[in-house]
């Protein structure tokens, strides 16, 4: 670790009433106790009951933009899975 | 009913002194990060004072038919009036020595605060339940960064004995009762401080092992100092004279 | 894939309004402007801590006391969110801040004017800030993703700031003569700064068109400042007070306010380095950032180790 500088880590927020973590940002920290601990000063401002995961930045994967038209079309003719292609009465409300 | 109220404006000022000097770093922390998080810590104690000194301008504002307010009691006090205890008023010097303060404060606060809210007076032990929640993370917080500076590089060990050195001193007069705090702990409403000393040792011994520091630190006997009866350290002054110049070349001033 | 067909995907999405993502690719230029820009703009937002931090042992009542340091506190955190997206771009935050405290990256001119009294917390709030307000928003819709996205965080964090400032102003302008001359002369000394925030007029703004077309900027110097003057006037009327412009005037025709000519030597003066505090900013930050380093050995000292023995441990 470089010592003028803490690593990167990005942070994943799961609110109270939330269902996935989605990503928040990122910060610098020195360990995990400090990152989770940053995470709640900065990213949920002590919001109690959420969920804070931190990941150092280096150990993120990521799918390469090239890999997004193989990855991602074969749903795309797939049309009964988007909620367009069902035609229902425009009384119904909420959906 | 007197006692009651200079009990409340003890724990009221010793929140409000320290928070005070915590948010001294704001804007100039060692860490962008850190700067945040104490500013979070002051933000809590000064809200924690916000509460003491409410409820004790209600009380005063009862009892004598004059109409105070928590600025009235923060803001128009003379620092011989002020009744912290010596350590939260200490100046901040270097990271080392505002962690070393806050992490023993703390602990202080955080045993208190557990017993406080059981607390005969409704108000008090409403106030303390939701401070405990706040000091508990300060007590964490602080304690790791006790742990991170001890056990760090040879500079930031030697920084914290040095913090040791300049503090330790003001821990004494922590357990040792005002008039007012023996009078609420006998009638229910307040903690017998004497009776918090044992836990408070054993945490801050657990933490200086971790720390890899020295415990129980070179205690010098000193003479008795007591900001709990008004009786300061030259800092308090300065403190206030800032805090409160404002207030005092605006008398009668909405702000 | 040749880089004819990645720059055609490139200005394909800004033109359909699809966010540039970190691993995408984009033109250097593209990529250094914003680099250029979100660190300004991080940078503002740190040294803009210093003059409200001024008066936060001196804010005259709690509530103003925790109300200051929320505020100050939140500036440091949309600094973060800016350093943050700004490394998505390839530079680390500490050579960000290496280049502030070389001189070598700039920030905005407006902090390099002195705090003098509380109402200039009143001010700063209410001038300083909106000014702000009205770059910022339309940023919300920048091409860049991580640059939007934090955008979007610090717009929401951002209306209470406004809103605080114009409140101390009312409360003084309310109050008694010595607290609204003290309102008075604090928007005398910060409107025009304030008005020059939104840098220089457009035709003397070589960057403009390019950060235009490519979205990083969505509207052009003199049409926000315009609409900051427009709406002030208007704002200013409430509190009782003036906008220090003597040529400050609604034009029926044009349907905006006419305003005075902006002192230009002063703009570039202080741009350059030579206004108020410019110096004792930067010093303040250096110092911080200097006396801050053995905090940060200490604790990467301590991970070091702590990895080190549970690795042991396992071993």
């Amino acid at each position: 670790m470089s010592k003028t500088q803490w690593p990167l880590w990005e942070i994943f927020i799961r609110s109270k009433q939330g269902l996935d973590h989605k990503h928040a940002g990122s910060l610098h920290a020195a360990d995990p106790q400090m990152a989770i601990e940053n995470a709640r000063d900065v990213y949920t401002r002590r919001m109690e009951g959420v969920s804070i995961w931190v990941v150092e930045s280096k150990h993120i994967h990521a799918s390469s933009p090239e890999e997004a038209a193989s990855l991602y079309e074969p749903a795309n003719d797939k049309a009964y899975r988007h909620p367009t292609f069902y035609d229902l009465p425009d009384e119904l409300t909420h959906m | 009913m007197d006692q009651l109220i200079n009990y409340t404006l003890h724990l009221a000022d010793n929140s409000l002194v320290l928070g005070h000097r915590n948010s001294e770093w704001t804007g100039y922390g060692p860490v962008l990060e850190q700067d945040i998080a104490i500013s979070n810590i002051a933000l809590d104690l000064i809200g924690q004072s916000r509460n003491f000194y409410q409820y004790a301008a209600r009380l005063i504002n009862q009892s004598t038919n004059q109409s105070v307010t928590e600025d009235t009691l923060a803001y128009l006090r003379d620092a011989n009036q002020f009744k912290n205890c010596l350590l939260s008023e200490q100046p901040n010097g270097d990271w080392a020595k505002t962690i070393l303060r806050l992490f023993f404060f703390s602990a202080y606060q955080y045993f208190l605060y557990r017993q406080l809210q059981n607390s005969t007076d409704g108000t008090l032990g409403a106030i303390a339940e939701k401070s405990l929640k706040e000091v508990t993370y300060h007590l964490r917080w602080s304690s790791e960064w006790v742990i991170r500076l001890g056990d760090g590089t040879e500079e930031s060990h030697r920084r914290i004995l040095a913090a040791i050195d300049a503090l330790w001193m003001y821990t004494d007069e922590i357990f040792e009762a005002a008039d007012y705090e023996l009078a609420a702990a006998n009638k229910g409403y307040g903690v017998d401080v004497s009776s918090l000393k044992d836990d408070w040792q054993k945490k801050v011994s657990n933490i200086f092992e971790q720390a890899t520091l020295p415990f129980p630190p070179a205690n010098k006997p000193g003479v008795r100092w007591f900001g709990k009866e008004g009786k300061h350290s030259e800092h308090l002054g300065y403190i206030l004279a800032e805090m409160q110049f404002l207030q005092r070349a605006y008398p009668d001033s909405q702000w | 894939m040749d880089s004819c067909d990645e720059q055609k995907i490139f200005l394909d999405k800004i033109e359909e309004e699809i966010k540039i993502e970190p691993k995408d690719w984009m033109p250097e230029q593209y990529r250094k402007t914003l680099i250029r820009q979100i660190a300004q703009h991080a940078h503002s937002e740190i040294v803009g801590m210093l003059p409200e931090a001024n008066w936060i042992t001196r804010a005259p009542s709690l509530r103003r006391k925790v109300t200051l340091i929320a505020k100050v506190q939140d500036e440091a955190g949309h600094g973060l969110y800016l350093y943050s997206a700004a490394e998505t771009l390839n530079i680390t935050r500490d050579e960000m801040i290496a280049q502030l405290h070389a001189g070598k990256a700039k920030y905005s001119s407006i902090f390099n004017y002195p705090s003098l009294t509380w109402a200039d917390m009143g001010a700063i709030g209410w001038l300083v800030d909106g000014a702000a307000i009205m770059n910022q928003v339309p940023l919300c819709r920048c091409s860049y993703g991580p640059y939007a996205r934090a955008m979007i965080r610090i717009c929401k964090e951002e209306s209470f700031h406004q809103r605080q400032g114009f409140e101390i102003l009312l409360t003084l302008a309310r109050g008694t003569d010595a607290q609204r001359a003290m309102a008075q002369d604090a928007i005398n000394r910060w409107w025009w700064p304030s008005v020059m925030m939104f840098g220089p007029n457009d035709d003397a703004s070589p960057h403009t068109k390019q950060s235009m077309d490519w979205k990083i900027k969505r509207f052009s110097n003199d049409e926000l400042r315009q609409k900051f003057v427009d709406v002030c006037a208007e704002q200013v009327k409430i509190l009782g007070l003036t906008i220090p412009d003597e040529k400050l005037q609604w034009n029926e025709q044009r349907k905006h306010y006419d305003f005075g000519e902006i002192n230009w030597e002063e703009f570039w003066n202080v741009v350059n380095g030579n206004g108020p505090c410019n110096k004792q900013r930067l010093e303040a930050r250096i110092k911080a950032h200097k006396e801050g380093q053995w905090v940060v050995q200490a604790a990467s000292a301590y991970a070091e180790k702590r990895k080190a023995r549970t690795q042991k441990a396992v071993a």
